[in-house]
């Protein structure tokens, strides 16, 4: 599992952005990950909260984007969202010349910082959201 | 507020892996990244491909291990210049530990470094390491079905040994559905069916690779 290194880059990018922004608390992170990345949302969360100890991303909510990844089907032109293990045969004409795209996305794209202005009070995005 | 940053997240990791690129370009060294499950022959194929080198193409080698020494040893046991960079107990080996590793290796020496990653068929294909080749090899005893359950490391391989040749029937293994799994996520990825058992089509990749140092 490298849960842990992926969990340490997620935590400096974000951490780098904050501060390049003057932020002073990271209150979310939004993440898109590929279908075909192969990271486990929970597990990460998990080591997020550990890392994050004492930081400025400290209780920060991860939230998931998951990105589907493509097969089409060199027979019949059919496109359908696939998952790993993936198939071999078009589930319309059985054919088996199939291309898989996309699904490899792998980064952060925004960060949710509070606001000069307003306090830590009502903050509904520090809700847990459970990545998905 | 939402700040937009979009970043790869393992950025840092690609930072190193560009620097190391550029020290083996200015040492005009062609690099590959073998990547394979445990046992796959990682090791075999570096020695059977060396042992098929012409004597201009001077080899080298990096041996990533979890802890032990062995590859290193068998490596060195035939003269080969080689590293050891021992993970610690990680499941892959990063920018930074090539970037280590890096002063003891006689990059001006050799033309030609294979680094074996450390046996793993998920993580190893996320960690850049400022390879010009990401070779992934495959073995008949683990079935034809790896690229269909492990996508990422077969898309983003610039080439694929199949190696154990020699056991394919024996694991009934179908060499076309294995390539067609691999087509679908990588289409026209030089696929090179060998032994290095036998010999069987060591030959086809060595000529595939030296015609890569040009
Ligand atoms: N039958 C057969 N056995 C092979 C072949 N290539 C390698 N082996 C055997 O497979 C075993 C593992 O080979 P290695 O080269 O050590 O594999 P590796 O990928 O380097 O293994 P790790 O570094 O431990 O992950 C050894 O017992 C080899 O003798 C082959 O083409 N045919
Ligand atoms: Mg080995
Ligand atoms: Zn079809």
């Amino acid at each position: 599992m490298h849960e842990l290194p992926v969990t340490e880059g997620i935590l400096n990018v974000a951490l780098e952005a904050a501060q390049q922004n003057g932020a002073r608390r990271i209150m979310a992170i939004d993440l898109v990950i590929g279908e075909l990345a192969g990271i486990v949302d929970d597990s990460v969360q998990f080591y997020f909260d550990i890392l994050s100890k004492d930081t400025i991303a400290e209780g920060a909510v991860l939230r998931f984007r998951r990105e589907q990844a493509a097969a089409n089907c060199g027979d019949c032109g059919h496109q359908f969202p696939v998952e790993v293990p993936l198939t071999a045969v078009c589930p319309v004409c059985g054919g088996n010349r199939l291309r898989v795209s996309g699904g490899r996305e792998f980064f952060i794209e925004s960060i949710e910082v509070e606001d000069e202005d307003s306090g830590s009070e009502g903050d509904s995005e520090r809700e847990r959201s459970g990545g998905g | 507020m939402k700040i937009p940053v979009v970043k790869e997240i393992l950025s840092a990791n690609d930072q190193v892996a560009a620097e190391n690129r550029v020290a083996f370009d200015a040492a005009g060294v062609l690099v590959l990244n073998l990547m394979a499950s445990p046992g796959a022959g990682k090791t075999s194929l570096i020695l059977s491909t060396v042992d098929q080198l012409p004597e201009e193409v001077r080899p080298g080698v990096i041996e990533g291990d979890l802890a032990s020494t062995i590859d290193a040893d068998t490596v060195a046991a035939r003269g080969i210049p080689v590293v050891q960079i021992n993970t610690g107990g990680s499941c892959h080996l990063d920018a930074p530990m090539i970037r280590i590793a890096l002063p003891n290796l006689p990059l001006d020496e050799m033309d030609l470094l294979f680094i074996e990653n450390v046996g793993n068929l998920v993580c190893t294909a996320d960690f850049a390491l400022g390879a010009d080749l990401a070779v992934v090899v495959a073995s008949a005893p683990e079935g034809h079905d790896k690229p269909y359950k492990y996508p990422g490391m077969f898309a983003s391989a610039d080439a694929v040994v199949l190696n154990k040749a020699d056991l394919l029937e024996v694991f009934e293994f179908d060499v076309d559905y294995f390539r067609r799994g691999l087509e679908m996520l990588n289409p026209g990825v030089p696929l090179f069916v060998v032994s290095c058992r036998t010999g069987d089509g060591i030959k086809e990749w060595v000529a595939w690779l030296l015609s890569c140092l040009h």
